[in-house]
């Protein structure tokens, strides 16, 4: 296999790795959406669910997670460094026709996005940064059992003007670096042609805008004082 | 010439000696010069202009002038070719361009393609990227019948959409990472649509982007400028058929 050393495998690889982390930020998704009341019990149920499976799955799909996105930065970053060596004298007037600030940022974009996650984990994974709302130190009662309170600590936190700004221009972020994602895996994976293509341009845009917009209405509802803890 | 009103343009051009000279931008006057002229002619009124007055002529590269054999190579204004649609600089005409307008020309910029002098730059790698399997083997000998291997019409013109190709390196001379993927993907597209190609396909596309690579090519990333700048408008489907090509190689 050439995967790992060609110009065509590791963008494969790139392809690849970024389309299961497009799955698990719709399954994410998803998942927080139960905040608004879906699931009975809501998201702090959906949490319970998701942290009452064997240890030995949620280890191991966390392991899986971290190799994508470890493959993803390391390719990313390799490529990037070759990619700029490509065309080492620029030209006196720059004229994109076809390239978008999407296409042409997705290094900072995902450097952004890889800062965000570090920052999204400490706060409501590890729950270190406001360690007064940690969910796992505020039980709440459920279904006659005590359960960490996850709604509480997500209110808590973005009732905070910056908490939210933060996370609103991270999900930007997420768009910009999605809209010009998902298309590519169609064409780096070959499933694509001159009548589909254009189709594809747009669905995956519409997809990324999508994601935003779920996303960006928990913090924006909760800072709106319609959704409360 | 008189009953045409004339413009007077302003060029910046680059000037380089040779791939060791670090090379700088002068600027000259085009004078007297029409509509009608194409932007190679007005480049050969500058170059009389030039030796008139004892100086070196501007270096470029040009042949047909009849936009099929990818010699010329120009970057106008940050754009391969001038930037009009399905256009070589040979057929770009000045009507494009205002009295007074100042042109930036610069020759192809990749690391893949040195400088020569001038606005010429060497583009063999490309050579080497056909050399490594943009053919197909075959037995010479008696003149083979023509419908010998019939191949549907839509296929044949999907092949002959990917030959139109002139291999004058635009698609990667537009790409922002010097990529060769246009080119190779449409070479690579060319054959293994044909039933004559498809005994080779596995080591050709596996050959082929690896000359690339090996070549100083960047990568591609999806920026599709290549297409905006192909002057025969090959499609980036044929990138994605090769990408399709490699992955089916690796598991041959």
């Amino acid at each position: 296999m050439q995967l790992t050393s060609s110009s065509i495998g590791r963008k494969i690889l790139m392809a690849i790795t970024g389309q299961a982390m497009v799955l698990f930020v719709v399954v994410h998704l998803l998942g927080n959406s139960s905040i608004f009341g879906w699931l009975n019990g809501g998201i702090n149920a959906y949490a319970e669910h998701l942290h009452s499976l064997p240890l030995p799955i949620i280890i191991g799909v966390r392991l899986i997670l971290l190799a994508i996105v470890c493959v993803h930065i390391w390719f990313g970053i390799q490529l990037t460094i070759e990619n700029r060596g490509g065309r080492p004298q620029q030209y006196a007037v720059k004229s994109t026709q076809k390239a978008t600030f999407a296409s042409e940022n997705m290094i900072w974009t995902g450097s952004l996005l890889a800062i965000f996650i570090v920052y999204h984990l400490l706060q409501f994974t590890f729950q270190v940064i406001n360690p007064e709302t940690a969910a796992l130190k505020n039980l709440v009662p459920l279904h006659s059992e005590m359960v960490p309170n996850v709604q509480g600590m997500v209110v808590a936190a973005f009732k905070n003007f910056f908490v939210s700004f933060i996370y609103v221009g991270a999900m930007v972020t997420l768009f910009l670096h999605l809209s010009h994602g998902i298309q590519s895996f169609f064409q780096t994976m070959g499933w694509s042609n001159d009548k589909s293509q254009p189709l594809i341009i747009r669905l995956g845009t519409l997809v990324a805008l999508g994601l935003f917009l779920g996303y960006v209405t928990i913090p924006l509802t909760i800072f709106a004082g319609i959704l409360k803890g | 010439m008189s009953d045409h009103k004339t413009m007077t343009l302003t060029l910046i051009v680059w000037r380089q000696k040779n791939a060791n000279d670090p090379g700088k931008f002068e600027t000259y006057t085009a004078k007297n010069i029409t509509e009608h002229h194409s932007f190679l002619e007005m480049l050969d009124c500058v170059n009389e202009d030039l030796i008139h007055a004892g100086k070196d002529p501007i270096v470029f590269d040009h042949d047909c002038r009849e936009g099929i054999c990818g010699m010329c190579s120009q970057v106008i204004n940050g754009a391969p070719h001038g930037g009009q649609e399905r256009t070589t600089v040979c057929q770009l005409h000045m009507r494009k361009f205002k009295d007074g307008d100042t042109i930036y020309i610069e020759p192809w910029r990749a690391r893949a393609f040195p400088i020569v002098c001038d606005l010429i730059v060497d583009r063999s790698a490309l050579d080497k990227i056909i050399q490594a399997g943009g053919y197909t083997s075959c037995h010479t000998g008696g003149v083979a019948d023509g419908n010998a291997i019939l191949i549907p019409k839509t296929v044949a013109d999907e092949s002959m959409d990917a030959a139109e190709c002139i291999g004058c390196g635009a698609c990667v001379a537009g790409c922002p990472n010097g990529a060769a993927m246009l080119f190779t993907g449409a070479k690579v597209s060319q054959l293994a649509l044909l039933p004559q190609g498809k005994g080779e396909a596995v080591s050709r596309v596996k050959n082929m982007t690896e000359a690339m690579t090996a070549c100083g090519f960047g990568n591609c990333t999806n920026h599709y400028e290549c297409m905006a700048a192909c002057p025969k408008g090959i499609n980036v489907k044929f990138i994605a058929r090769m990408n399709r090509e490699f992955l089916k190689a690796q598991f041959a």
